[in-house]
């Protein structure tokens, strides 16, 4: 075998923020009115909903703004309309 | 020693696959590789191997899942012939960037349009820059042992290899062959070391998207990019003729035989003039140099026995002595010549005693050639060299 | 047992934020929630050239905490053949083989292997995610793409044939398991997911995967189009078991109400059907309300 020190093979292991910050990708940002949302009787659809996984399900809900990239279904789907999408200057 | 029998260069392969205890197979029927692919079938139904056969649609499919098969760990076998093999193209470079190393017999065909179902090779030589290893035999003897010898070769340097062997001349000729013993090949070929990764406990994403230039992991590491590892491939490729070369004596201590290892030679220790070659027609070339011989002409006959990689050095050592060299492969590239021919010219550049070469392109699609023509064309090129020429062909 | 709230569904995330993903993709919401179906460390996808290689990022890194084994693009079936024989040989059968492929992958070039792979019964979840286009080289007629859409290979007379009806072929080599899914429902999704690993054979599952820059669409409105689609027919949401097919979650509750949405209401959201002339949107109602009456037929027929 050559002492080449590339490996063999192309394997990819996990980490987080594989495309980077993802929430640089974002043009408006979730706000969550905590007084609109709380434990006892939220539902998680933001949770559900969220294509990237970035919403806590657990209380007081936080969203990942580091990666976040803002496609504001979770304001859409909130049935109390407890987040708010605020434009990022 | 082992068992003496009669039997055809593809009952040879498949009893080789069974040999090695291969554990995944997967083939499309196609002539005149079908009888492989039947026998193993029978082995594998009867209990005889113990193996998963994956009956697939194409070959496209076969070469796919015996690739995903090897993946995941297991010593896997295919076969296939001419169109067959055309349709893997786009599996075969996947396969060679994958770095599984599976063996495929490839049973040598003309490709068409038109149709043909019998010999030649230019099915395998269309294939020769995916990145396999291109191992060829001449006859049946040879095919068992060099599928034995394949399986340690590309499980040591993590490369698929083809085992080629010419469609009906030997794949459907009885002609008795020294089978070896199971237990023997168990110590020769020990079961493959399952280098997968799966644990049920590592993620992992092989064979991703990649960048043109090195990327750092998430510990910052900087990781190769994608001309890195095709440098490492042509590397490992390159440094195979090592391992062919060890793994082909160990052979001879193990069973007796050696079969040259990259390149044979025959009667080259005096020849004046060689016959290069490759398959079963360098297995007729020694007959013509039999015949020239006893006309009084120093001839002799050099094998190529490993196409890819190309045995350069081997192959300038065994020509650099000799006046004249005479090429005969069965396969062209179109608007040039004979690949062995134009492989072994560009080798012989840098050599300082060069033979005048003259090269012909013979019994394409079945063609018969005959052991007194192959004499003959030679004897003309002992005369004086003769450029790219077709032999036994009108037109 | 049906997953009817939030709580039952699993917290764990497979896939590590910051990924290739477009943002509100239809794809990323499936295989977030399919994957919490699946078991953690026994699950092997097999996915071609496609958008969910994308999803599963560059080397050296992948968002995706699984063994991912990437093929080419006609190969996904044959793969997955490959892999499910591979472990079985090394003792390794304690794994979930999901072939995870779009309806490019599934539909067109890879139908061949995927057929192969379900006529020899292989012991696998084959997964379609159905965007209705070639998404990943950029937005291209697939033979998934509705009629009236405009793609961009279609760019000037919009799409004129119908879906293929994959479901169809499918049920033709006769499977175990076959549902459709939708990241709209992903409690449906999710139960379907979880059941069809249990069963035995070739299971095989359709995901209608929203797609807003291929369809046209803002961002946040995925899941607003996800519903769409079932409430006005188009995708219809059910799972045939053993051959007996029962409609689900909301074309369930659809077919007992006796309510359907018009396929305008479902269309007018989307740029790719701004140029549907009205005999197009005449044959696309049409369309669907067919394949919704036999949908409708199919399920009191085998629940009466």
């Amino acid at each position: 075998m050559s002492k080449n020190s590339t490996p063999i093979r192309t394997v990819s292991t996990p980490a987080e923020g594989e495309a980077g910050k993802t929430g640089d990708w974002r043009s408006q940002t979730p706000k969550i009115d905590h007084e609109k949302c709380s434990q006892k009787d939220s539902c998680l659809l933001c949770w559900l909903y969220c294509p990237d996984g970035v919403i806590s399900a657990t209380f007081p809900l936080e969203i990942n703004l580091t990666y976040c990239k803002g496609c504001g279904i979770c304001a859409e789907e909130c049935p109390r309309k407890a987040i708010e999408m605020v434009d990022d200057k | 020693m082992g068992q003496i029998e009669i039997i055809t260069a593809n009952t040879a392969a498949a009893i080789a696959a069974k040999l090695c205890r291969v554990q995944v197979i997967s083939a499309y029927p196609i002539t005149p590789q079908t009888p492989v692919t039947e026998e193993l079938a029978a082995m594998v139904e009867s209990g005889d191997l113990k193996a998963e056969y994956i009956t697939v649609e194409s070959e496209h499919s076969a070469l796919a899942s015996v690739v995903a098969a090897s993946q995941v760990g297991a010593r896997v076998f295919t076969a296939t012939s001419a169109n067959g093999l055309l349709y893997m193209h786009e599996m075969l470079h996947w396969a060679a960037g994958s770095r599984v190393p599976i063996v495929m017999a490839c049973v040598n065909r003309g490709v068409g349009a038109p149709w043909t179902i019998l010999n030649d090779q230019q099915d395998t030589i269309a294939q020769r820059d995916t990145g396999w290893i291109q191992m060829y035999c001449r006859n049946s003897q040879e095919v068992i042992d060099t599928m034995i010898q394949a399986y340690r070769i590309a499980e040591q340097i993590q490369i698929p290899i083809m085992v080629c062997y010419d469609g009906f001349i030997l794949s459907h000729a009885s002609t008795p062959v020294d089978v070896p013993f199971q237990d023997e090949v168990d110590r020769f070929l020990p079961s493959l070391e399952d280098r997968s990764g799966i644990d049920g406990k590592t993620p992992m994403n092989v064979n991703p998207l990649i960048l043109s230039d090195p990327r750092p992991d998430a510990n910052g590491v900087l990781m190769p990019g994608y001309m890195e590892f095709r440098y490492r491939l042509q590397q490992d490729i390159l440094g195979s003729l090592e391992a062919i070369q060890s793994v082909d004596s160990e052979f001879q201590d193990t069973f007796g035989r050696s079969w040259g290892g990259s390149v044979w030679g025959y009667h080259m220790d005096d020849a004046e003039h060689a016959i290069v070659s490759m398959g079963s027609l360098a297995s007729e070339c020694t007959v013509a140099v039999d015949q020239l011989r006893s006309e009084g002409i120093k001839a002799g006959v050099v094998g190529v026995r490993v196409y890819r990689p190309f045995p350069s050095s081997q192959i300038v050592e065994l020509l650099s002595g000799v006046r004249t060299a005479t090429f005969f492969e069965k396969d062209v590239s179109y608007g040039y010549q004979g690949a062995l021919a134009m492989d072994a010219k560009a080798a012989m550049y840098e050599s300082k005693s060069r033979p005048e070469i003259s090269s012909y392109v013979v019994g394409l699609g079945g063609r018969d050639v005959r052991p007194e023509q192959l004499a003959e064309a030679t004897l003309k090129c002992v005369k004086g060299p003769v450029q790219h020429c077709w032999l036994n062909v009108s037109g | 047992m049906a997953t009817t709230s939030v709580k039952q569904l699993p917290k764990t995330e497979m896939i590590l934020p910051g990924t290739r993903s477009c943002a509100g993709c239809g794809l990323m919401l499936t295989y977030r929630h399919a994957l919490k179906a699946l078991d953690e460390g026994k699950t092997i996808v097999a996915v071609p050239a496609s958008c969910m290689t994308v999803l599963h990022g560059v080397y050296p890194i992948t968002p995706v905490k699984v063994v991912c084994i990437n093929n080419p693009f006609a190969a996904t079936g044959a793969a997955a053949s490959g892999i499910v024989a591979g472990l079985k040989a090394t003792g390794k059968s304690d794994y979930t083989v999901v072939a995870f492929a779009g309806d490019g992958g599934t539909y067109d070039i890879g139908i061949q292997a995927l057929s192969g792979a379900l006529e020899r019964g292989v012991n696998f979840i084959y997964i379609c995610y159905d965007n209705e286009g070639y998404m990943n080289t950029g937005t291209q007629r697939s033979s998934a793409s509705p009629l009236g859409a405009v793609t961009s290979t279609t760019p000037i007379l919009s799409k004129l044939q119908h879906k293929k009806d994959m479901i169809r072929i499918v049920e033709a080599h006769d499977l175990p398991y076959i549902a459709t899914g939708s990241p709209a429902f992903p409690f449906d999704l999710f139960d379907k997911v979880k059941y069809a690993k249990d069963v035995l054979g070739s299971r095989y599952i359709e995901v209608h995967a929203p797609c807003p820059p291929g369809w046209g669409f803002p961002n946040k409105d995925l899941v607003k189009m996800g519903k769409l689609a079932v409430e006005s027919g188009i995708h219809v949401l059910f799972e045939i078991r053993e051959g007996r097919f029962s409609l689900t979650s909301r074309s369930l509750a659809m077919a007992k109400k006796g309510r359907k949405m018009n396929v305008s209401d479902y269309i007018k959201g989307q740029t790719r059907f701004k140029k549907i002339s009205g005999a197009h949107l005449a044959q696309l109602q049409e369309f669907t309300d067919k394949k919704w009456n036999e949908s409708l037929e199919r399920h009191f027929r085998d629940n009466p």
